[in-house]
């Protein structure tokens, strides 16, 4: 009776420390994955973009990444207390002025904020375009982000393609990288 | 005993007053060692980057507009996710961080209480119980017998 307990036991403690191990490796595998995706695009991969669907800071609704395939995304990670954010923005909204009616959609996506700032923020530089608010920093590591802003290019396909800019995005890389996300496969 | 009873009883009742006093009108300090920085996370207390500004400023208002302390707890949570606390909380998948120390320091202890009675019962094995041994246990018959033979060629 005793040998058995003892053998319960033991086969209890492996299994916990293995659940623990499982959890740790799938943490960290989930981390690698978002971190791959800058170098596969760096090398000329084109690996689908993960999808996400995140309330809009308007609080009209949802927007999915999935609803706007057969566009061209641009993806803009931001925060309202990132003082590069305050530069891109004006840059941002100019690109989505001239591209809007040529199947582009520029899409900002606020990350580690409040959304009364991130609201402010949109007032303030009167952006136009979709702002949405990630609240769980549920993009953070599927896209392997390291600091804000970061911009990603998805093409009609839904795939990651161009640049990855971190840092604030100029026109010109606006312009190189919507021309890339445009391209029919 | 009486007097010590009391007392505890005092202490318990000034502790739930303080709790209640907190939770009622909670103080920047305190939220701000119960929160962590969703950008570098570190403590609330110590950070120093854009965002802990901004949520000192959210708990400096939230306080001045009467809020309680759970209440700016979840308005922050609603904001930033469960991770914004520096502490888990006590419901759900999460409660599993505050019993799983508990539970692991029980069966610990139980293993040492059990390991503990182990050795005492094996050390209590192997100590004589004859006292008349005078400490020492029964001579090995062998021994016995060679000692007798020395002792014999000695007297000899």
């Amino acid at each position: 009776m005793a040998r058995r307990v003892k053998i319960g036991l033991q086969a209890a403690a492996v299994l916990v420390v293995g659940l623990l191990v499982a959890l740790l490796a799938w943490q960290v595998i989930r981390t690698d994955k978002g971190r791959a995706l800058a170098s596969k695009v760096a090398s000329g991969q084109k690996p689908q973009a993960p999808v996400f669907s995140l309330d809009r800071l308007d609080g009209q609704g949802t927007l999915s990444l999935a609803d706007l395939r057969g566009k061209a995304v641009v993806v803009n990670f931001w925060a309202s207390w990132c003082a590069p954010c305050k530069d891109e923005a004006p840059t941002l909204e100019t690109a989505w002025q001239k591209w809007r009616d040529q199947d582009v959609v520029v899409v900002g996506v606020d990350l580690q904020d409040l959304s009364s700032d991130a609201r402010r923020f949109v007032e303030r530089y009167e952006l136009t375009y979709p702002a949405l608010r990630d609240k769980h920093n549920w993009t953070w590591g599927r896209y392997g982000l390291s600091g804000l802003p970061e911009t990603w290019f998805v093409d009609r396909e839904g795939r990651l393609v161009g640049e990855h800019v971190e840092g604030p995005v100029t026109a010109e890389e606006l312009d190189r990288n919507i021309r890339i996300a445009l391209r029919r496969a | 005993m009486k007097a010590a009873l009391t007392a505890a009883l005092l202490l318990a009742l000034g502790a739930a007053g303080t709790v209640a006093a907190s939770e009622q009108k909670p103080t920047l300090p305190e939220l701000e060692r119960e929160l962590i920085c969703p950008t570098c996370h570190e403590s609330l207390a110590v950070s120093s980057s854009p965002i802990a500004d901004r949520m000192r400023s959210f708990i400096r208002a939230r306080i001045a507009a009467g809020d309680t302390k759970s209440e700016i707890k979840s308005k922050l949570v609603d904001q930033f996710g469960e991770s914004v606390l520096a502490a888990p909380p006590k419901h759900g998948f999460n409660l599993l961080a505050w019993l799983l120390p508990f539970a692991g320091l029980g069966l610990g202890g139980a293993a040492l209480a059990v390991l503990a009675r182990r050795w005492s019962r094996a050390r209590e094995d192997a100590v004589p119980t004859d006292p008349s041994g005078n400490g020492r246990g029964p001579l090995d018959p062998e021994l016995e017998r060679r000692l007798d033979e020395e002792l014999a060629r000695f007297d000899a």
